[in-house]
């Protein structure tokens, strides 16, 4: 029997979200080393190094151009992961949520608030990256700051698929077939290392289909101050990703701790 | 509101169509304990799942603290504890906050809770630990501060799947004093074990069920008086030194297990002489328990689940 009423929002979702910032709390140093020096080898290796090759691309210096796709896809790195291993944590191992719903907490809360908190996530280290790319003088619009919020935006629409992956996992060995089948190619062929404008024109129509495209789409122009277009476009399907996922996910961690 | 804090009529449990919970009435008083018993797989978890609002109710009338369940299960929840059969401590964290977090989830805080939480680690003497990690608790300390978390919310209705299972004698009589406590001072115990020590020890009224049905309810006393005979000697060792005693099975009830033979009985007197100076017959005489009347209820043969 599956329960496919709509999810309700409550405050009672801030609660779990605050939970798992004690946790993060606890963990600061190593989170924020991760945070930091992971960007900082990427754009000083691959920035710099293959920058000196590349010269220019899409109007923009090489790191500059590294800097405003990695910003976006380093949230959708950190929200998936956190939706697939630290939910499933969460979900089978450490049975968290079957001590939650012994309180007044239900699976919406705690589906809603383990979203907002895999964006939260994912906004800190993408904020970590335009940080690094500030010093590095890669990026220097004030506009880019702006991009914060899409930062969180990516989390949330990359966070609710990765929670249905790990809700019907039965191992973290699962996790492979949707790092290796979904998110990589993302990584690779959604312009975070070249405009997608170079592929053929059948990957092209492909590719302009996946969310990490309409978040690059946005947030590059925004961080680089290049034009923006069909902003409502990008964003508004993000929102919908984020939306349905969450409702999906919903659906899915029910099916699995509710019997 | 109704007399009772759990009332369930005709409660129904299927899992793709099979039944594990065919039909149940229960009614649990107001105040002390009340006992679940059962093999495995004889629905306990599942209808208390149900009671939690864990699990939907296929089918059946649920009420609890007089609110239907499952239209009102988050409020029902804020007043009930929950100590489950795994503990489920959150081991991210210390032994304190584990309880301040878990009061978090019902919007509880401020100086009183600190006092609380504070009261409570004392009630479970685990004072000394507050700091320590979960990590580093033994089986016997995690389960006391699941007991301590589930009183956080200072419910009127505890609820406990297996307390003592795999807990050594020291720390039972400590959870058994302190769940005495808890009775006395007014909260309701539900409790689901297959210790029948346990149960016997705490509970004030005592269901037994088995493949989803009840098999029989009462006071722990009034069972074994209902179902077996008062006195019970088990004997084992050589049958061959013992004959004539197998055949008198209408002056005892007789059940032979292995290599051990119960007599079931008013009279004990004639066996415990026939056997008392055979050097190779073993023998025990005690009083009829409430595990014979869950044998005799629910059958010998072992249960894989």
């Amino acid at each position: 029997m599956i329960d496919w009423t709509l999810p309700k929002m409550r405050p009672a979702m801030f609660l779990v979200w605050h939970r798992n910032l004690m946790v993060w709390r606890k963990l600061l140093i190593p989170s924020l080393l991760f945070n930091f020096g992971e960007p900082f080898l990427y754009l000083l290796g691959l920035g710099l190094g293959l920058g000196r090759f590349v010269g220019e691309l899409g109007g923009l210096p090489y790191l500059t151009f590294l800097a405003s796709g990695l910003i976006a896809s380093s949230s959708m790195n950190t929200a998936t992961f956190e939706g697939l291993f630290s939910v499933y944590t969460r979900m089978v191992p450490q049975q968290t949520y079957e001590g939650m719903l012994a309180t007044p907490l239900e699976v919406d809360d705690i589906v809603a608030g383990e979203m907002l908190w895999c964006a939260t996530k994912g906004l800190f280290s993408s904020s970590a990256i335009l940080l690094v790319a500030f010093l590095l003088g890669a990026i220097s619009h004030w506009q880019a700051l702006l991009c914060i919020p899409l930062f969180f935006l990516t989390g949330l629409c990359f966070a609710g698929p990765a929670i249905m992956v790990a809700s019907f996992s039965r191992s973290y060995d699962f996790f492979n077939y949707y790092i290796t089948l979904v998110l990589t190619p993302m990584f690779i062929f959604c312009g975070v290392f070249y405009p997608v404008a170079t592929l053929p024109d059948f990957a092209q129509s492909i590719v302009r289909l996946l969310p990490l495209s309409h978040s690059i789409a946005v947030i590059r122009p925004l961080a680089t101050g290049q034009e923006l277009t069909q902003v409502m476009v990008h964003i508004g399907v993000l929102l919908g990703f984020a939306l349905v996922s969450f409702y999906c996910a919903v659906v899915l961690v029910r099916r699995r701790l509710i019997q | 509101m109704s007399d009772f804090i759990i009332k369930a009529e005709n409660l129904k449990k299927s899992f793709n169509g099979e039944y594990v919970v065919k039909g149940i009435n229960l009614q649990v008083p107001f105040g002390g304990c009340f006992g679940l018993l059962g093999p495995n797989g004889a629905g306990k978890t599942t209808t208390l799942r149900m009671i939690l609002g864990q699990s939907p109710v296929t089918d059946g009338n649920l009420e609890v603290l007089g609110l239907n369940v499952p239209t009102h299960a988050r409020q029902i929840r804020r007043d009930i504890g929950i100590v489950p059969q795994l503990d489920n401590l959150d081991s991210d964290f210390t032994v304190a906050e584990n309880m301040k977090v878990y009061a978090g989830y019902f919007n509880l805080k401020g100086p009183a809770l600190q006092h609380r939480i504070l009261e409570l680690l004392n009630f479970v003497e685990l004072s000394d630990k507050a700091d320590v990690r979960i990590n580093q608790l033994s089986g016997g300390m995690r389960r006391r501060l699941s007991i301590a978390r589930a009183l956080v919310n200072e419910p009127s209705l505890l609820v406990l799947d297996e307390p003592t299972t795999g807990l050594d004698p020291q720390v039972r009589h400590l959870i058994w004093g302190r769940l005495r406590e808890l009775k006395q001072s007014g909260t309701t115990l539900l409790l689901t074990t297959h210790f029948m020590e346990e149960a016997e020890r705490l509970c004030d009224d005592i269901v037994i069920m088995d493949h989803g049905v009840i098999l029989s309810q009462g006071h722990p006393k009034q069972l074994i008086k209902q179902h077996v005979e008062p006195e019970v000697v088990e004997i084992h060792g050589e049958m061959d030194a013992l004959p004539g005693i197998l055949t008198e099975k209408d002056i005892y009830r007789v059940e032979i297990v292995g290599e051990t033979i119960y007599y079931f009985t008013d009279t004990p007197g004639e066996i415990i002489r026939r056997v008392e100076d055979k050097p190779n017959v073993h023998y025990l005489h005690r009083p009829a328990n409430l595990e014979d009347v869950f044998l005799r209820l629910t059958g010998r043969e072992l249960r894989e689940s």
